[in-house]
């Protein structure tokens, strides 16, 4: 894959990790002051202290953390460091919580191109900034070749909570509305149809995008949150299957409701795979009362550019369940499947 | 077996040996062998399985099941069902 | 998607519906052979919307399922192989051989890779001269135009690195196999579309004839699903038992003469062992003598080693519509998707693991 990026003067683009960027000295230095500093300078790392100080607003606060070990590294519409930025941030979001802080640990491998490592690094400036979250603490480490797949990452996030509502499945209610925020399966989709052996041509992009956007306004615009849950791999159906058990209540969806756009229709049909299960890293589903929906529904399509959907509702029966309507009108249970899916030619 | 996708011809390269072209399905695309539909033209649709044309879909039958009820009904009316 | 979501329409559907409801009187069970039929019928729960008095029995047509352990160990051997590449259609990965299965394989380090296309394979073979390529050549009559192809061209084009390992099973003869079983309470059948775009479907009549069944060349989406079972249950009301195509958009009777032609260069009949069902005579293909040095069986000297099933997988019964797969004593219990004892319960549409998976009450089916 070829690209374009500002590798800092002093390193030139054949240059590689080696162990020593990993040990402590030297070498270390180096990498934080040719590669690290300048893409991530701020009050807090510039202080070169083994922690960081900082203040919160509020003492509600949510903390999350993540690690991020996906292949490939570089996909159509992302890569790993935007992963693990929107990734945990998202999980601070589906808790109500602004993004504040990151920390931001990597495992490299002995060997892994710095200009590849700048790229992504970029990529993790860009997300954050975006939204105002500061890195403020970070580690890294290197690993024999052979003993790491490229790069690994491990981000974790505080964020705080700034309003009254408490956003959680224990607050899931009978007749609450589910609202999904768009289409689904683009993420693991359009990663599956790059693989070696598959080689679809298609220029769908993954959706990995950050949600706090589109849930602070939900806040801001009173909506009565229940609940939140973003959809990541094992798709729709997870999330909605977790919903289903930690709460303790039936979710009943409509498949004709439910969105997905012709090029990922098109993935899956040709593999043999669900979209109903297909990997996301941008979409999620919020609970909220019945006069909410409507107004659910403007907001994220606005915010997010999206066609967000009204595709079900909780229920007293089916308990622990997730009950699906098909095109045809029957009925059929939306269970977890074990792994992950695999394309079939049956 | 199972797995077969509808799909419309867009490229055959007649040079390749077996045939070779590409089959658009829904905006994706992916090379496919069209040695099993060698009459086959750009336009056509054809039904893949395993990256191979298996049978080029006939325009004319796929309105059939679509047919088939109204004809039922036509035939219960004339036998006074 | 164009000639797929007009085949989801709910209002044709219903009419559908409607219409077996009227013309359906009698108590009819009907067997559809191919995995992806069955695939259908699960996912949008056709079977509720239909009269009690239908039963569906999944039949044997998913290759994962009949695949013989013995293959499954022997591909697992070759996998496990150093130097070589192992390529396979994605459905094989977790059906469990007499100890693990390919996804262990890979896991512990072996080249196992999921190609979507027996040529991926080929290519495979072209770009790595150093390595062993072996594709693992499952299915049906459906697959075998591509699976020979695959073996045509590495010998017209002297590819030395590539072999497959074959286990390709035919539909007539397991058709057969279960209309011969003296507990056999089939009435009609939906032969499989795919399979019968390749090879046609005069097979059938002499079938339908000897057996007295209907049998309806059926497509896969739920409307095709739906007129295959009107066209069947009207046979059956009126007494016929004759060969009809419902999924004439594909299917001609004779079937895809230039893939008939490539099979018969590389392939011959042979008996082939279904998993669960044992040995049924001339139910398989071969790959011929002229091509032998492309049969990963005579390539890797591999020794059949013949291992029994768990005994507690009945398999073969419910591949053949005798038992339901409540009706097994391991059924989501020992034996679940998570830790399946039997292939229906690994593959998505093998009878167990799609009543396991989407029935909203496990037991009653």
């Amino acid at each position: 894959m070829i690209f374009e990026c500002n590798v800092p003067v002093n390193f030139d683009n054949n240059e590689r990790i080696r162990l020593g960027h990993g040990g402590g000295g030297r070498l270390t230095n180096n990498l934080i002051e040719k590669v690290f500093k300048p893409i991530f300078s701020n009050e807090y790392l510039d202080k070169l202290h083994d922690g960081a100080v900082i203040s919160l607003p509020s003492s509600k606060i949510a903390f999350s953390t993540d690690s991020y070990v996906i292949s490939p590294i570089f996909f159509p519409g992302g890569d790993i460091g935007k992963l693990s930025v929107t990734g945990t941030i998202n999980d601070l979001a589906m808790c109500g919580a602004r993004p504040m802080f990151l920390s931001l640990s990597l495992i490299i491998e002995e060997g892994f191109e710095i200009p590849s490592l700048v790229k992504i690094l970029n990529s993790i400036k860009e997300v954050s900034q975006k939204l105002g979250v500061n890195i403020v603490t970070g580690d890294t480490k290197v690993v024999n070749k052979g003993k790491g797949d490229k790069i690994y990452i491990n981000t974790t996030g505080i964020g705080v909570i700034e309003h009254n509502l408490d956003i959680s499945p224990q607050n899931v209610r009978v007749g609450d509305t589910i609202v999904l925020s768009g289409d689904i399966g683009r993420h693991g989709a359009s990663i599956m149809a790059l693989r070696e052996g598959i080689e679809l041509e298609t220029t769908l992009e993954s959706d990995c995008q950050e949600l706090w956007t589109a849930v602070s306004s939900l806040i801001d615009e009173g909506i009565e949150i229940h609940c939140l849950r973003d959809l990541t791999r094992g798709g729709l159906v997870s999330a909605l299957n977790e919903i289903a058990k930690t709460s303790n209540l039936g979710i009943f969806v409509e498949e004709s409701e439910i969105p997905v756009i012709e090029e990922v229709r098109a993935i899956c049909e040709i593999l043999g795979l669900d979209p109903l299960y297909v990997a996301n890293e941008g979409r999620f589903v919020a609970f909220v009362p019945d006069n909410y929906a409507q107004r659910t529904v403007e907001i994220i399509s606005n915010v997010m550019g999206t066609t967000a959907r009204v595709i079900g509702k909780v229920t007293e029966d089916n308990r622990g369940k997730v009950i699906m309507k098909s095109l045809i009108g029957s009925t059929r249970l939306l269970d977890m499947v074990s792994g992950e899916q695999l394309p079939r030619i049956c | 077996m199972c797995l077969g996708v509808p799909g419309r011809v867009v490229e055959i390269n007649y040079d390749t040996n077996p045939l070779m072209g590409k089959v658009d399905f829904g905006g994706v695309r992916r090379e496919v062998c069209l040695e099993y539909v060698p009459d086959v033209k750009i336009g056509d649709y054809v039904i893949v399985h395993v990256g191979f044309a298996i049978s080029k879909l006939d325009e004319e039958e796929a309105e059939s099941v679509f047919r088939y009820l109204d004809e039922m009904n036509k035939i219960s009316e004339q036998l006074g069902e | 998607m164009k000639y797929i979501d007009e085949y989801r329409n709910s209002e044709i559907a219903k009419r559908y519906i409607d219409e077996i409801w009227r013309v359906c009187k009698g108590n009819w069970m009907i067997m559809e052979v191919c995995g992806g039929q069955t695939h259908t019928i699960i996912r949008f729960n056709i079977d509720e919307v239909l009269p009690k008095n239908i039963s569906f029995v999944h039949g044997p047509g998913c290759p994962v399922c009949v695949t013989p352990l013995e293959i499954l160990d022997k591909a697992i051997e070759i996998a496990s192989m150093p130097n070589v590449i192992f390529c396979s259609f994605g459905d094989m990965l977790r059906v469990p051989g007499s100890k693990k299965d390919l996804f262990a394989v890979k896991e512990e380090g072996g080249d196992v890779r999921i190609v979507y296309s027996p040529l991926d394979a080929l290519k495979i073979a072209i770009k790595n001269p150093d390595k062993e390529v072996v594709f693992f050549g499952i299915g049906f009559e459906t697959t075998a135009p591509a699976n020979a192809m695959a073996v045509y061209q590495a010998k017209r084009m002297g590819i030395k690195n590539f072999s497959m390992l074959v286990s390709h099973v035919l539909v007539p003869p397991v058709i057969e196999a279960v209309l011969k079983s003296p507990q056999n309470r089939i009435n009609g059948f939906l032969a499989a579309g795919h399979v019968c775009t390749v090879m046609g479907y005069k097979d059938y009549e002499e079938i339908a004839k000897k057996y007295k069944v209907p049998i309806v060349v059926t497509g896969f989406e739920p409307l095709d699903i739906l007129q295959g079972v009107l066209m069947v249950v009207k046979q059956l009301e009126e007494g016929r038992y004759e060969v009809e195509n419902q999924y004439t958009r594909s299917v001609r009777k004779e079937g895809n003469i230039e893939a008939q032609k490539i099979i018969d260069e590389v392939f011959e009949i042979t008996d082939r062992t279904w998993r669960g069902m044992g040995v049924i005579p001339l139910s398989g293909y071969k790959i011929r003598e002229n091509y032998r040095e492309y049969d990963a069986e005579f390539r890797f000297s591999l020794v059949t080693k013949y291992v029994e099933e768990p005994k507690d997988c009945i398999s073969g019964l419910v591949l053949q519509g005798i038992k339901k797969p409540y009706e097994c004593p391991a059924f989501g219990n020992k034996c679940t998707p998570d830790h399946p004892l039997g292939a229906p319960m690994v593959s998505s549409e093998g009878a167990c693991a799609a009543y396991y998976n989407y029935k909203l009450n496990r037991v009653e089916g």
